[in-house]
């Protein structure tokens, strides 16, 4: 199982201070970030796409490349890049590029954005979201699998004899995952390739949660990519900890009563109840996430948001202290067992190769 | 034959409030009449001052508590829905529209409504016509032709004057639609109901 954190890149202030971090000073924040977590043995780094202010990071594979020159093991993924606004050729060409320089530690998370004027502002019409996010992943799978494409479709210049440029490293495509929180017909579009399906749960009741997911399992095994138990699952989370339970809730309640997201909202303690947000001890992290198991099944994927709503680096960076050495060895141990011998892992750059090379044999003999 | 179910939300604010004492009369004149077909009725009652906490957290979060989750499930799941509010600055109050903010898109498409306002004086009555039926046709609601608005004055109303009739009326309209109405039809679920892929990469084929 891959455990991991993603962030989202939001430049905000720090409510203890009134201190805002420059956007440089933020960058380089999300960079630390992704070297501390592999320092400490996690095994993803996903970042966000966005391009509105408050947020920095509306170049994932100029910041993944950077990311991928100072780290040997970690992989780079993102959370999510926006298959309905994005040119699909870029994604092919973008993602093949971070390939190559990263060796292969590359997977994307496709999703459709929630900024409503992102549409527009790329020449896009909202309406169209499912549709620009069926008609351009089919696209861009093509780029990835065929040297030579003719194409034509609803929502881009036709293509004749283009070739996407580099192509993937050694012809084996980036895994990837479909990121909804809503939509059924995006846990369907995973199932119907047998990629992946992330469902980022941080602010959702575990009954939605399962839905989703079970939704994307039956689906999954109806077309014949395994059994439901085999399907690809990634789940969110969000945490805040310190050694004392009482330190952590009074150190993170500002930075949760003024959170750009639920800020205002329902209180801390609410919001605990309802969603897998966990603040508290090490110990209550690791409670919090193996319950994931009861409604969403074995899982390949947990990526845990900790840096958003203005907390300090020093902070998110102690926090993935704690992860790497009290939480993650623990769920590691705790998610093996029991787990069915026939549930994959999340299939990475060398798995696909492998499982490749394994089919062509099979061909041969 | 199956009990039909009336959801009644009732925005009053004060208790006792003559908001619920509207949506009481508006539902006991309801099942009365389907009483008089020989149907039984069953009416839940969604009383939005005791969601006022959780449907402010949900215009913030974008989800449902449990407790605001139960009563969208009652009101999207009822066979009809009768809806009462105080007017309050000549238009519904902000906490009933706020609870018809946060149901998903189409959540009452087709769905046989019956409105009901409460006010100071017979003034503010037209608020039922510019302010609650544009938001129930926007809702895709279908709203019977008679909604029951009640000033202070109209409860010391005699019964067969005025009040009475006009919720005899209104309660006899989404009776009768009631009673015309199939066997209950069940809400496509997206869940249930999924699309298979093929359908929507066909839909995108160019002719």
């Amino acid at each position: 199982m891959q455990f991991g954190i993603f962030t989202v890149g939001d430049v905000t202030p720090d409510p203890t201070t009134g201190r805002t971090p420059s956007e440089r000073e933020r960058i380089k924040a999300m960079v630390a970030i992704a070297q501390k977590a592999e320092e400490v043995g996690l095994d993803v780094f996903a970042t966000g796409e966005h391009h509105n202010p408050p947020f920095v990071p509306s170049s994932p594979t100029t910041m993944l490349g950077w990311i991928a020159a100072k780290t040997e093991r970690i992989i780079l993924s993102t959370s999510t890049t926006l298959i309905t606004t994005n040119d699909p050729v870029k994604i092919a060409e973008d993602f093949a590029m971070l390939q190559h320089l990263a060796d292969g530690r590359v997977d994307v998370m496709l999703g459709r954005g929630n900024t409503g004027p992102v549409y527009p502002w790329f020449g896009k019409d909202i309406r169209d979201g499912i549709s620009l996010a069926v008609e351009n992943y089919a696209l861009l799978r093509r780029l990835w699998r065929e040297e030579v494409v003719d194409w034509e479709g609803r929502f881009r210049t036709p293509l004749q004899s283009f070739t996407s440029t580099p192509r993937p490293m050694d012809d084996v495509p980036p895994f990837v995952w479909h990121g909804s929180i809503r939509s059924p017909e995006i846990a369907e579009q995973a199932a119907y390739y047998g990629d992946g399906f992330f469902h980022n749960n941080i602010f959702w009741p575990a009954d939605h949660t399962k839905r989703m997911i079970e939704l994307y399992r039956a689906r999954y095994a109806h077309y014949g990519h395994g059994t439901a138990e085999q399907a690809i699952v990634g789940l969110g989370g969000q945490v805040f900890m310190r050694r004392n339970s009482q330190d952590a809730v009074r150190e993170f309640r500002p930075y949760f009563d003024n959170a750009p997201v639920y800020g205002h909202g329902p209180s801390l303690e609410e919001f605990t109840a309802q969603t897998p947000l966990t603040v508290g001890t090490p110990e209550q992290v690791i409670e919090k996430t193996l319950g994931f198991r009861d409604y969403a099944g074995d899982y390949q994927r947990q990526l845990f948001l900790v840096d958003h709503a203005g907390l300090p680096l020093k902070t998110v960076l102690e926090q993935i202290d704690l992860l790497g050495e009290e939480v993650v060895p623990v769920l590691r141990r705790e998610f093996a067992k029991n787990r069915p011998a026939d549930v994959p892992d999340a299939p990475t750059h060398a798995s696909l190769l492998a499982a490749r090379e394994a089919g062509a044999a099979a061909v041969q003999a | 034959m199956d009990t039909i179910t009336l959801a009644v939300v009732s925005a009053g604010l004060s208790q006792p409030s003559s908001t619920r004492l509207l949506a009481d009369r508006l539902s006991d004149a309801v099942r009365a009449g389907l009483a008089e077909a020989g149907r039984e009725v069953r009416i839940e009652h969604v009383e939005l001052r005791e969601l006022a906490h959780p449907i402010a957290d949900n215009l913030v979060t974008g989800f449902p508590g449990q407790a605001l989750r139960d009563a969208i499930e009652t009101v999207t799941g009822a066979d009809a829905v009768i809806a009462v509010t105080p007017i309050f600055s000549a238009s519904y109050s902000g906490l009933f529209k706020s609870f018809f903010d946060v149901l998903e898109q189409g959540a009452l498409t087709g769905k046989p409504a019956l409105l009901g306002a409460t006010g100071g004086t017979a003034r503010h009555s037209l608020a039922l016509d510019h302010a609650l039926r544009p938001l129930f046709a926007y809702l895709r609601a279908a709203v019977v032709p008679t909604a029951v608005f009640a000033a202070s004055e109209d409860w010391a109303s005699a019964e067969q004057n005025g009040l009475g009739q006009h919720i005899d009326r209104a309660a006899q309209e989404l009776a009768a639609v009631l009673l015309r109405q199939p066997a209950r039809t069940r809400r496509p679920d997206a869940f249930a109901d999924v699309v298979p892929f093929e359908q929507r990469l066909a839909a995108l084929k160019l002719p």
